[in-house]
């Protein structure tokens, strides 16, 4: 018994240890790993709810555990501690009520204050006013317009640092999502309605973003690159695009909305002067043009058929 | 159409489940021609209406659906782990990921516990049969030949390929064409009739047929679970039922519910699913308290702790998971005071559930634990569960579930809230009630072997997932970016060894069968409730003398008291339902119905819903009012289970 | 399951079984209750979506409404007088009542398809937009249930003419004219909120 009950302390002691290794791991991932204010009230967020989530998960265990070893049915133990007619206790029903209820309490606070601050643009940025990108998509494509800047980018998007960006986001057809994990949370696009999502970055870099709703066959594939940079280096790359790249034209826009998948490209204007799909109005623009398309597969494989699977 | 669209083809794997479908079928045939035993397939089984019979029936149907939906799972796991090698391309993976879940929630787990309700559910509350068991024969089949409907769309027309949740617009008539998207909405529809029938069936049988003397709280536990269950079903199905058949209409017949065009609102599907499909969690879920609440309380010896708290805990589960669908799509951007509200709503579900996570562990205080196979399921399931549940706390809070929503976390979450808490407790259930079922115990010795592949696969399977979803990994991608690698391969590795785990179970079933002894007395694991007083096998009327119950565990106190079901001064002619095929035959024409509205040729939906109105019908002239079991037989019956 | 038989009360109360049909047939209802909740919350959701088809004011016709309510009303009512002639012990009385409700229900459904047919004509169908689709399949549900009502009733009338009042005729006649109300119910709040307020806004 002296035995076993040393074995159980020294795995037991081997938990703070697995905790230490747990943590230092989750600093690589890339949700725990924020490049951005919003990303990082995310996480603190989930960091302040795992601290309370790993203690009800230690609390259980060690009673399962206590309770497994000290009660087992063995040979010798005889009716010692063996109570069948204890069938309950109020008091403990109530704290065991109680104690929940309040880290709910505890976890609702943050969170719901969280949500209120999620629909606004991050406060570190105040001064500045939001860049506005009108984030469209599209079955398998990202549509990125600048309608301050007149142009509209495929797949791919430049964002100043320290500046917050809104999103206004509306989708061509099936419902999909903007998910730039480091940077923030996602949203869901939907076609006839705007849904608006603020990100912001800190630190320049690459970062990944991607579509994260289910919509089809080339769902895996449809990801984009999200360049942050400088002011500067954004105000660079602005008046390149409008020098060099070519106008969008109503006829091209409409073809580049067929389903299927594009490679990165860059115009030096704007759909939405000819189609918003966040409007009722617009929600059938891609289906009425492209309806015979869907019947069609893209027999999409890894490492084949996609251009852009290195993204 | 031409028979080459009819049938699915250019995939070697399914020429290869084509051929062992056409080899099983053949070698079922054989083998019943061979020994004769057509007309005992249909005088014992397809005809009957015993609980106890559709009981078994519904477990063997959702094993071999769990064994589907387990190569399912298998198969993306292989192109997870190995994306280079193109096991599967983008279409094929979504249409295996779509059959997964359908088959896993519809399909397995329901039936599996719809199953265990059946076979114990009258028992343990001293009823001899549901309260009306020509509709749960219906039922049943109505399961059956949904189940089978769905299935086939594997080899043809197409599975479908819009994921279990079915969004509009992509799983509408212009982004989802073909036969694939009915066989969903259609098989599901017909199973989903049976299961609200299931769902009234039960309650009138727990409400009203109750041993004389039990009280409402004197009921097993288990028979708790299935009583809140039925009531979750009642009121969360007929949603599923005008939802699928919106969509099935906007498929067929052109409406524009969830459409793009003609102001159609594709995201209310997407309220309507969820307003099912949460409940429909709990549905899945309280039978699996319930049974796991059973058994630790008869192997820990003890009465169960805090029985009243654990049946109201139950009761503020049902109500709340009506109130709490949003959560499934906090990103839909509906603003920050609508997600509050479902934020804290949703979390609330934590409190009833940890009062039972507490409870259990009370149950064991005290207590002398035996660590019999069910047993450790269910010891299994306490840890398991609780990590699923503090990190469905987690995804409660909105304000972070837009970082966790739609990635491998929120994979890892339900895969441990629904392994770890419903499938232990299909197969802690199974095992349980083996002995009831089958008249001889599963072998402990392999049970575990199977156990602890089982177990120790579903955490090395899944847990890496909850990492890997924090790496921004979304949910139903065919294929990986390399700094995802090694995670995924671990999943692999845990997945095959769950398959493994249930390689090993089914073995036991053959080897239990061959060599374990036959149970002599009906009490297989010294138990505690009403199931265990009637001899194995069990008699078609279950009880020769309903007892009187007098408090919680009444075979306990009947044993206290020296007290049997059987009576010799005390029998009366016991009135019990006659066989019937009708259910068979009006289901399997359903299926027709069914089959003909997936292709959308509409002369065989119709000629084959006239012929269920047939059936009603002549249902409604079949005065045949059951038959009487003579005191002569049932005194036979019961010396020779009861070797006296 | 003969133990429970009473000696008194109405006829289909009297065995378990009859009970336990009529608790199961209650618990039906309340599905679907459940079912119509879901088609009226559908359309309440999708009212004033009419893309380019007319609007709901346009077309409604106030006077057939009404005659149709009427009916529905008042066979809900001659449903009442044909439970209450079968506790009478009046096989006759049940049988001539519920004939004249089947009329009264026919001549609703015969309005009915009569308007569904006038607005096909004026260019609304079920294709036409999602606000005439929640229209015609809410209705359509509510005179489907009708139908599917009219039809067993025949049933029973038949069962009725062979076997007289027993208590299994008795409780199948007093689960449908349950159904029946039940339907009536459904109506009334089809009434007001589809075709009111449709005229109204």
């Amino acid at each position: 018994m002296k035995h076993r009950k040393q074995h159980l302390m020294k795995w037991l002691s081997l938990l703070p240890l697995g905790l230490i290794l747990f943590l230092s791991g989750c600093s690589e991932l890339t949700v725990l790993d924020p490049k951005g204010p919003v990303a990082q009230n995310q996480k603190d967020l989930i960091m302040f709810s795992i601290i309370f989530m790993l203690l009800i998960v230690i609390v259980v265990f060690v009673l399962f555990t206590y309770m497994v070893v000290k009660y087992r049915d063995r040979p010798g133990r005889g009716n010692k501690d063996y109570d069948p007619s204890l069938h309950g206790n109020t008091r403990l029903e109530i704290l065991w009520t109680i104690i929940p209820l309040i880290i709910i309490v505890i976890l609702s606070v943050p969170n719901v204050q969280t949500l209120y601050e999620l629909e606004k643009p991050p406060e570190s940025t105040s001064n500045k006013d939001p860049l506005v990108i009108y984030a469209t998509s599209a079955d398998w494509k990202w549509f990125f317009s600048y309608p301050e800047q007149d142009i509209e980018t495929v797949n791919y998007l430049h964002i100043p640092t320290d500046r917050a960006i809104e999103f206004r986001m509306s989708s061509a057809d099936s419902m999909q999502a903007l998910w730039i994990p480091a940077l923030g949370g996602q949203k869901y696009t939907m076609a006839g309605m705007e849904t608006k999502l603020y990100l912001q970055a800190d630190e320049p870099g690459m970062y990944k973003g991607r579509n994260s709703n289910f919509n089809g066959e080339g769902f895996t594939e449809q990801t984009f690159e999200v360049h942050a940079e400088s002011e500067e280096a954004f105000s660079d790359w602005v008046n390149e695009s409008q020098n060099e790249a070519p106008d969008l034209t109503q006829d091209k826009y409409d073809e580049l909305l067929k389903p299927g998948l594009l490679n990165e490209m860059t115009f030096s204007s704007t759909h939405l002067q000819w189609v918003n799909h966040g409007t009722m109005a617009d929600k059938d623009y891609a289906i009425k043009r492209h309806r015979e398309a869907y019947k069609e597969l893209l027999h999409l494989e890894n490492g084949k058929e996609d251009g852009n699977n290195e993204h | 159409m031409q028979l080459d669209e009819f049938f699915v083809t250019g995939e070697p794997l399914i020429y290869g489940a084509m051929v062992s479908i056409a080899l099983v079928t053949a070698a079922i045939i054989f083998i019943l021609t061979y020994f004769k035993k057509w007309g005992w397939l249909w005088r014992e089984w397809l005809t009957t209406v015993d609980h106890k019979k559709i009981g078994i029936m519904y477990i063997i149907s959702a094993l071999a659906m769990l064994f589907r939906g387990g190569m399912d799972a298998l198969m993306m796991r292989i192109q997870l782990a190995f994306p280079g090698m193109n096991f599967l391309n983008a279409q094929h993976y979504d249409e295996v990921f779509t059959t997964h879940g359908t088959v896993m929630i519809i399909f397995m787990a329901m039936p599996f516990l719809i199953g265990l309700m059946n076979i114990v559910v009258p028992l343990q509350i001293g009823a001899r049969d549901v309260a009306f068991p020509y509709l749960n024969a219906v039922s049943f089949w109505s399961f059956f030949f949904g189940a089978m409907l769905f299935n086939i769309s594997f080899v043809i027309g197409g599975s479908p390929d819009a994921g279990w949740t079915s969004y509009t617009p992509l799983a509408g008539a212009a982004m989802s064409p073909g036969p694939g998207q009915n066989f969903y909405l259609l098989g599901l529809q017909l199973s989903g009739i049976g299961t609200l029938a299931t769902g009234i069936n039960f309650m009138v049988t727990i409400l009203k047929m109750r041993a004389p003397g039990m009280k409402m709280f004197q009921m097993p536990i288990f028979s708790w679970s299935t009583l809140v269950t039925s009531f979750i079903i009642v009121f969360a199905f007929p949603i599923l039922t005008v939802a699928l058949a919106l969509m099935t209409i906007d498929r067929i017949f052109g409406s524009q519910f969830f459409t793009l065009t003609g102001e159609g609102m594709p995201m209310m599907w997407t309220n309507l699913f969820w307003m099912w499909g949460h409940p429909e969690v709990y549905i899945v879920v309280l039978p699996a308290f319930g049974i796991f609440s059973e058994i630790i309380s008869t192997f820990a010896r003890k009465q169960l702790f805090g029985y009243k708290a654990m049946v109201w805990s139950m009761i503020v589960i049902a109500g709340l998971s009506f109130l709490v669908w949003v959560h499934h799509f906090f990103t839909m951007g509906m603003g920050a005071f609508v997600n509050s509200v479902f934020s804290i709503s949703t979390m609330l579900i934590a409190v009833p559930t940890g009062v039972k996570i507490f409870n259990w562990l009370g149950t064991l205080y005290k207590g002398r634990i035996q660590l019999t196979t069910p047993m450790l399921w269910s010891l299994a399931f306490i840890p398991s569960f609780v990590i699923g549940g503090v990190t469905g706390v987690m995804l409660g809070m909105a304000a972070t579930d837009y970082q966790y929503h739609n990635s491998y976390f929120l994979v890892a979450h339900f895969h441990y809230v629904l392994i770890a808490g419903t499938v232990f407790a299909c197969f802690a259930g199974l095992v349980y009630w083996y002995p009831k079922m089958f008249g001889h115990k599963l072998n402990e010795r392999i049970g575990k072997w199977s156990l602890w592949f089982f177990v120790i696969g579903f955490h090395v399977c899944f847990f890496p997932q909850y990492f890997v979803g924090l790496d921004g990994m979304p949910r139903r991608v065919f294929t990986i970016i390399p700094e995802w690698m090694p995670l995924n391969v671990i999943s692999t590795v845990g997945a095959f060894g769950m398959g493994m785990g249930f390689a090993i179970f089914v073995y036991n079933i053959y080897y239990s069968l061959r060599y374990n002894e036959r149970e002599k007395s009906g009490d297989s694991w010294d138990g505690r409730t009403l199931e265990w007083a009637t001899p194995t096998p069990v008699p078609f009327y279950n009880f020769a003398t309903v007892p009187h119950v007098e408090g919680l565990d009444a075979y306990l106190i009947m044993k206290e008291k020296g007290q049997t079901t059987f009576d010799e001064a005390n029998l009366k002619p016991i009135h019990m339902p006659s066989n019937t095929g009708q259910p068979f035959i009006m289901m399997s024409i359903m299926f027709v119905a069914s089959f003909g509205l997936v292709f959308e040729w509409l002369w065989m939906a119709i000629a084959g819903l006239i012929g269920v109105i047939v059936m009603m019908a002549f249902r409604s002239f079949d005065y045949n009012d059951g038959f009487y079991v003579k005191v002569d037989e049932i005194k036979r019956t019961e010396r020779s289970a009861r070797g006296l | 399951m003969s133990a429970h038989e009473l000696k008194s009360g109405p006829l289909e109360y009297r065995s378990s079984q009859g009970r336990m049909n009529i608790l199961g047939f209650w618990i039906f209802l309340a599905a679907e209750i459940v079912l119509f909740s879901t088609l009226f919350a559908t359309y309440a959701v999708l009212f004033g979506r009419t893309a380019n088809a007319p609007t709901p004011g346009e077309l409604f016709e106030p006077s057939t409404v009404l005659v149709m309510t009427f009916l529905l009303l008042i066979s809900s009512f001659t449903c009442g007088i044909a439970v209450h002639e079968m506790r009478r012990g009046s096989v006759k009385g049940l049988i001539t009542w519920l004939i004249i409700t089947l009329v009264l229900g026919l001549g609703f459904l015969g309005f009915e398809i009569y308007e569904f047919i006038h607005y096909t004509h004026e260019g609304v169908t079920l294709q036409s937009s999602a606000y005439w689709s929640s229209f015609f399949i809410l209705t359509g549900t509510h005179g489907l249930h009708v139908t599917l009502g009219i039809g067993w009733a025949i049933l029973l009338l038949i069962q009725l003419a062979k076997r007289g009042l027993t208590p299994v005729t008795s409780r199948k006649v007093f689960i449908i004219s349950l159904y029946w109300h039940f339907l009536d119910v459904i109506w009334i709040f089809i009434f007001t909120s589809v075709y009111l307020i449709g005229m109204v806004v």
